[in-house]
């Protein structure tokens, strides 16, 4: 699996995803300047976290209307896996990959720890490594991810199977009530941490999967949604 | 020409630092803020000399990359 890393001037993922991928495959990414209007030939296009452009104006806009992120959509719109993680979900709402947006996070503050999240949807190549109801441990790093769309888009979402992953507590119930501030960091419609497009070749996700993958950090759960990317795409 | 461009998070959506807001004026003893919503202003200097269609250039820039419209309000108000 040959995979393409997008950089922009703020981004701080990048090294951490190009780890993960090279751990898994045995193969550096390339990475992709966002003046670049050229792609390499990649099975899988990720668009990491950080904070593009020191996120004026809103998170991912600027970003969202680079030279780069128009190849970037015209190569999902061919059906190439667009893989957009924290940051790089901001930006896939804020091009249009992606319904909806990123709000600030209900309670206004920055949020860095681990979080459960339960795979709701393992029909994906993003999640094919998960079996539908597994409850993973991943962290979160993110002031702006709180989740939110229109009552049709949520249903949408829910009725064609898109949401891919969803806070929860530990045993995988979603948090409702006095649970819901300990479970669903940032205030999260619908609890909603990752979605995917109707095509399912584009994922987007707040949490960190990239950050939970050498056993020697203590956490490999997100080891798997790069196992089940490499399953899928050679 | 200059333009100024309010961006106001939509009424149907929550405002948590506008909520914020509220809360710390109450503290400060100021009574009967029923509600606050934060947004942004953008000045825009251009040089276009038509007030018609720069205020037209001025709404499609909100459309195109200043606010996003699935969470985000605009008024556009055309000054000196």
């Amino acid at each position: 699996m040959k995979a393409a890393v997008v950089l922009f001037p703020g981004s701080n993922r990048e090294g951490d995803v190009e780890d993960a991928l090279e751990l898994v495959t045995g193969r550096r990414p390339v990475t992709v300047w966002h003046r670049d209007t050229e792609l390499p030939q990649a099975d899988l296009i990720v668009v990491p976290g950080g904070f593009s452009y020191g996120d004026y104006l809103r998170a991912g806009a600027m970003a969202a209307h680079s030279p780069v992120m128009r190849e970037v959509k015209a190569a999902a719109d061919r059906g190439v896996p667009v893989l957009g993680i924290c940051n790089g979900f901001q930006i896939l709402t804020e091009c249009g990959l992606l319904p909806g947006a990123l709000l600030r996070n209900a309670h206004l503050k920055f949020i860095c720890r681990f979080v459960h999240l339960r795979v709701e949807n393992s029909d994906s190549v993003f999640t094919r490594g998960y079996v539908a109801g597994d409850v993973i441990h991943v962290p979160v790093a993110h002031h702006d991810g709180n989740y939110t769309a229109d009552a049709e888009t949520m249903a949408r979402l829910r009725g064609e199977g898109l949401i891919a992953f969803r806070y929860c507590a530990p045993d995988g119930e979603e948090a409702v009530g006095a649970e819901a501030v300990a479970h669903n960091p940032n205030g999260s419609s619908g609890s909603i941490a990752g979605i995917l497009n109707e095509r399912r070749n584009v994922l987007g996700l707040m949490p960190h999967p990239e950050n939970a993958v050498d056993p020697k950090l203590g956490h490999t759960d997100g080891r798997r949604m790069f196992e089940g990317l490499v399953a899928a795409l050679g | 020409m200059k333009a100024r461009v309010h961006v106001t998070l939509k009424r149907a959506v929550l405002d948590p630092q506008g909520q914020a807001i509220g809360r710390a004026l109450a503290s400060l003893g100021f009574d009967g803020v029923r509600d606050v919503r934060q947004g942004k202003v953008i000045e825009i200097d251009l040089a276009d000399t038509d007030r018609e269609a720069a205020e037209e250039r001025v709404r499609a820039m909100c459309d195109r990359l200043l606010a996003n419209p699935v969470i985000e309000d605009y008024t556009v108000e055309m000054v000196g």
